[in-house]
């Protein structure tokens, strides 16, 4: 039997049903993660020992019947961004190239307390500033559906993993796209959760106000399960929200019947490639032969999400990374001259230049004379855009839009023009201003091979009906898998 | 003629809040501990640690602002200022600028026969910052979290103050209203209540506000004097010499009773605040300030008039012990135990006053306990110890809190009451001073004065005076 | 394009930032900022008059924690990724006064 294709789902009905063994399911990933990684290189940290430790003693737990959940022995692979205690949690920054947490993130406990065995810490854009997962200090992570090509991000080295099937599904974190943009490039499904469903105690920050954890599988099913066990309400995150229901697998449900769907048209114009939207179209068509009614209407403001997000996130993060400073963890440049120069060669060493150029950012239009002009100006227009979902939310259960203009660029192609990739965020950003749930599911793939994903969005609170609308969509096709991992090179 | 000068002065005060914890954790703010002991992820910045505020600390500011006259902020929200310095582990504070707690209050104060209103511009919440101490064997610094995420508020003035009196009157008012909520125990020393002192010089008569400086590190009200009248003549003989003062940030040594620049090239004091995103806006309902105004305990001026009505005390000695809540809380506690007010209040005014004057210490570093000084009263109500020996017990009490009954017994300071032992020290006495005798007997009153003297030397002071008085005449009369 | 940013603002923003930039980091760093300023004012295309900030995007307040002490000593795991420490304490160049 081939563990390593199942999904996290079935694979924790077999590990119940006592046909696999959590030590079997742990090592059959680390055996695919020896096979991948030198291809792929999804992982910053990959912890085989403490895996296996692990595996043995909630194999224990299920054996007793404390662990009775779907996701008990299932192994999984967390963004380097989520606190991790005494594993290395790198940020995929050379500035905490050492460092080891001494508390686990909240999401990551979730996880524990339903039997999950973390195999390794997954690579990232560096703090998650980037879409290619080249920016990290450890190297790229390729996409397994073409080595050429960039896993997207930040979260790429979590949606690499999954679609590599190095394990069976991981936790990204999305601020700006980082978990629906890689999810669609790499063909794997990925839910950006209601700002607030997930603790943030424990991820380590990019832009407070924006960052969200969420669910990395290879379909619907898995991520709703894993989101049902993540999400929670957390006293230590002052914006975590207390919602009614944590109940997300129920809304696995194949009907689509009377549901509406708005198309937004400024996201399907100009800057969007044509096979892109063929097949979303496509896809759009099949949840419209379900039943669903769908209209195209205008949603306005689509070109402003993006020039406000980068003074928005950037000032956070200006903010946020400054703790990072040589004095209490991380790294200490070896030789200065006083404090502020121990201060600026730790920081100018430790930082690689996208990290460096949205710090500059953000401290520039948060300095003296500029913070209206910039900072509550983007204010404003975060409240415009939220005003704009909310109209639309009125009309429509779910708005269908790409989670990318285009499918993974090839590697290499990206850093040079910081713009024109920031410029690819231009679906997935507007939904991290105003807060909603998105999901990116597969849809198929474009003349060269690589993956075209779908994103659903869905009103605050409203996850159910994105995953009803994704879940019924999947149920007409099935998983498709890269050659690489078919090969089982 | 020389150019007469006014200073105008505004304070930004800093009070360390009296709550367990921190404002954004769980740690405990207890004073000392080795250090980095009362620290966590949140206090010390760790990656992926976040804040979660402490209601009491938004309760305790309520009520400050209320009790000086501010407009409470019924939407409040905090702000991060950024700054890069070891004692702040996250490089920014948490604090607030755009929405503080509370606005435009007054507190009234008087410095002799003038009596005035200082405005309160605003007062906010923060977090305060952790210690650094220089380490002189290599000559670095060590940095200690422990008072890190100490909650703050930081009350700021309008620069009503023209004098170093005004300043310490004000800080006298605000100490007091802050002591007896409960919100804090301000003590200058130990750091829990500090002041910068906002200072400008204008020639008198003009209206426009010279340029201000900023002075720090001012850890008494003598320093703070001392500060106010050293950065005037600063300020005057800059512009005597047709230089101009420069706004700056300037560090009070007082030791070296003179002031120094901190500005550095590395320090652009260009804070960069900006909403802090991981704590939420705090609604402030009339409610909610309704039930903080009804938990409000008794004031000074409630305190005073109770005084005088319930235990009969006089205006001035009730205007001194209410001055410190501190000193309040020991006469009320005392008095309760030994149901005298009166003497309670006599040994307040009277030796624990002097010893304060003679240690150079504030009503609030009392340490001895009612229970000690309401069981002198008693030995002193029951003629067991003679006043002079109180006096002397008193001293030990107020130093180290001892228990006066057992010191008594331990070193035999008892008055001697047994007749016996007394008329044979008066006999002696009386054959020692003829002169004396015979003074007293021709009519000189002052001579028996000092005869009792000789008589209590000779007792070592354990007698009791009354008694040697009447026994003394006794004994002259028959002889 | 619009946006100039001066030699002493990269200077300035890098004292700011705590950032030590080579010549030719320094000549990046302008002529990105430049871009994204330009791109970052066409939000001045929006009339956002009367419209409020919004920091927190969704409408909860009071989120308060109850003044009990729960954490005990924390010094361990706090000095325990201190790249330099000494007597309990971080060691830090000297700090002025």
């Amino acid at each position: 039997m081939d563990i390593t294709s199942l999904t996290a789902v079935e694979l924790g009905k077999k590990i119940k049903a006592k046909e696999i063994s959590v030590v079997d399911a742990v090592k059959a990933s680390i055996v695919q993660i020896e096979k991948m990684e030198k291809d792929v290189h999804s992982f910053v940290t990959i912890d085989k020992e403490g895996a296996l430790k692990r595996a043995e003693e909630v194999q224990k737990l299920i054996d007793h019947g404390t662990l009775t959940g779907p996701l008990a022995g299932v192994p999984v692979a967390i963004k380097d961004n989520m606190c991790t205690k005494d594993m290395l949690t790198t940020c995929s920054s050379k500035i905490l190239g050492n460092f080891k947490p001494t508390f686990t993130a909240e999401a990551v406990l979730n996880l524990e307390r339903a039997g999950a065995v973390i195999i390794g810490k997954t690579n990232m854009d560096e703090f998650a500033m980037g879409s290619t997962t080249e920016t990290s200090y450890y190297g790229e992570t390729k996409n397994p559906w073409n080595l050429n090509h960039v896993p997207g991000g930040s979260s790429g080295g979590s949606c690499a993993a999954v679609a590599a099937e190095e394990c069976p599904y991981a936790l990204g974190s999305d601020t700006g796209g980082s978990i629906r943009q890689p999810s669609s490039f790499c063909g794997v499904v990925g839910i950006k959760p209601t700002y607030g469903t997930v603790s943030r105690y424990g991820l380590i920050a990019y832009g407070s106000s924006l960052d969200q954890i969420g669910p990395i599988a290879k379909d619907v099913a898995d991520c709703a399960t894993i989101l049902e066990a993540i999400a929670s309400h957390d006293p230590k995150d002052s914006t975590s929200i207390a919602r009614e229901k944590y109940d997300f697998t129920s809304a696995l449900v194949e009907d689509v019947e009377g549901m509406k769907i708005g198309i937004p048209k400024d996201y399907f114009g100009d800057g969007l490639d044509k096979e892109v939207k063929e097949k979303i179209l496509e896809a759009v068509k099949v949840l419209e032969e379900k039943g669903a009614i769908v209209e195209e209407f205008d949603l306005s403001l689509v070109q402003y999400a993006i020039p406000a997000y980068y003074v928005i996130a950037s000032a956070e993060a200006s903010s946020n990374l400054s703790r990072f400073d040589g004095v209490k963890y991380g790294y200490r440049t070896q030789e200065y001259e006083g404090l502020h120069n121990m201060y600026k060669k730790t920081r100018s060493e430790g930082f690689g230049a996208e990290v460096k150029r949205r710090i500059m950012l953000g401290s520039f239009v948060l300095s003296s004379g500029y913070y209206d002009a910039y900072y509550l100006k983007a204010l404003r227009t975060k409240a415009l855009i939220k005003q704009a979902f909310d109209n639309a939310f009125a009309k429509y259960d779910v708005i269908i839009a790409p989670a990318s203009p285009t499918t993974a660029p090839e590697l290499g192609k990206s850093l040079s023009d910081p713009l024109k990739m920031y410029l690819g965020d231009i679906y997935t950003i507007s939904v991290n201003l105003a807060g909603l749930p998105g999901i990116s599911i597969p849809v198929g793939t474009d003349s060269k091979g690589l993956p075209v994903g779908m994103q659903i969005i869905g009103n605050c609170f409203e996850e159910n009906k994105i995953i009803r609308v994704a879940y019924t969509f999947e149920q007409t096709r099935t998983y498709e898998r890269p050659e690489l991992v078919k090969e089982g090179r | 003629m020389a150019k007469q000068y006014e200073t105008v002065i505004g304070l930004e005060v800093h009070v360390e809040l009296a709550t367990k914890t921190k404002i954004f954790c769980s740690c405990s703010t207890e004073f000392g501990g080795a250090p980095n002991t009362h620290t966590c992820p949140v206090c010390t910045g760790m990656p992926g640690s976040l804040p979660v505020l402490n209601k009491q600390v938004v309760e305790y500011a309520m009520a400050i602002g209320l009790a000086t006259n501010c407009d409470i902020t019924q939407v409040c929200k905090f702000d991060r200022k950024n700054y890069f310095y070891p004692d702040n582990p996250q490089n920014y504070q948490i604090s607030q600028l755009y929405l503080p707690i509370a606005r435009n209050g007054y507190v009234e104060i008087e410095v002799g026969d003038l009596k005035k209103k200082v405005r309160i511009h605003e007062m906010h919440m923060e977090e305060d910052a952790g210690k650094l101490v220089h380490d002189e064997w290599d000559d670095t610094s060590l940095v200690d979290y422990n008072r890190s995420g100490v909650p703050l508020v930081e009350i700021v003035s309008e620069p009503d103050m023209r004098s170093a009196d005004e300043v310490i009157a004000y800080l006298e008012k605000l100490r007091t209203i802050i002591q007896y909520l409960g919100a804090s125990d301000c003590k200058l020393q130990e750091g829990s209540m500090r002041a910068d002192v906002n200072l400008s010089v204008r020639e008198v008569g003009t209206e426009k506000f010279g340029i201000r400086t900023e002075m720090k590190n001012l850890n008494s009200f003598k320093a703070i004097a001392r500060a106010i009248e050293g950065e005037r003549e600063r300020q005057i003989e800059l512009l005597e010499e047709g230089k101009e003062v420069i706004q700056e940030t300037r560090r009070w040594d007082d030791n070296k009773e003179s002031s120094y620049a901190m500005r550095s090239k590395e320090d652009a004091q260009d804070y960069r605040y900006f909403p802090e995103p991981d704590l939420v806006p705090i609604v402030i309902s009339d409610e909610w300030i309704a039930k903080i105004k009804a938990q409000q305990p008794e004031l000074r001026t409630e305190k005073l008039e109770r005084y005088k009505k319930e235990f009969d005390i006089p205006q001035y000695d009730a205007e001194i012990i209410t001055n410190s809540k501190h000193m309040a809380d020991i006469f009320e506690a005392t008095t309760a135990i030994c149901k005298k007010p009166k003497k309670v209040s006599n040994w307040l005014m009277v030796e624990t006053l002097r010893l304060l004057k003679d240690h150079d210490m504030e009503p609030e570093d009392i340490k001895f306990s009612p229970e000690n000084l309401a069981k002198l009263i008693g030995l002193t109500e029951a003629g067991t110890v003679n006043s002079s020996v109180a006096k002397e017990v008193f001293e030990k009490i107020f130093a180290e809190d001892i228990d006066p009954e057992k010191y008594v017994e331990e070193h035999g300071l008892k008055t001697v009451n047994d007749e016996g032992a007394l008329i044979e020290v008066l006999e002696k006495v009386i054959a020692d001073h003829p002169q004396a005798v015979a003074d007293y007997k021709g009519g000189k009153e002052k001579a028996l004065g000092a005869l009792v003297g000789q008589t209590m030397k000779a007792m070592k002071g354990k007698a009791n005076p009354g008694m040697v008085n009447q026994k003394l005449k006794e004994m002259l009369k028959e002889c | 394009m619009a946006n100039k940013i001066s030699d002493e603002t990269i200077e300035y923003v890098g004292i700011l930032a705590k950032l030590e930039l080579s010549g030719e980091e320094k000549e990046n760093a302008k002529a990105d900022m430049e871009k994204m300023l330009d791109y970052i004012d066409t939000l001045n295309e929006l009339d956002t008059e009367g419209i409020e900030p919004m920091s927190h995007v969704f409408p909860v307040h009071n989120v308060f924690r109850e003044d009990v002490v729960v954490n005990g000593d924390g010094s361990k795991d706090t000095l325990a990724n201190a790249p330099l420490m000494k007597d309990n304490s971080f060691k830090v160049p000297k700090t002025i006064g």
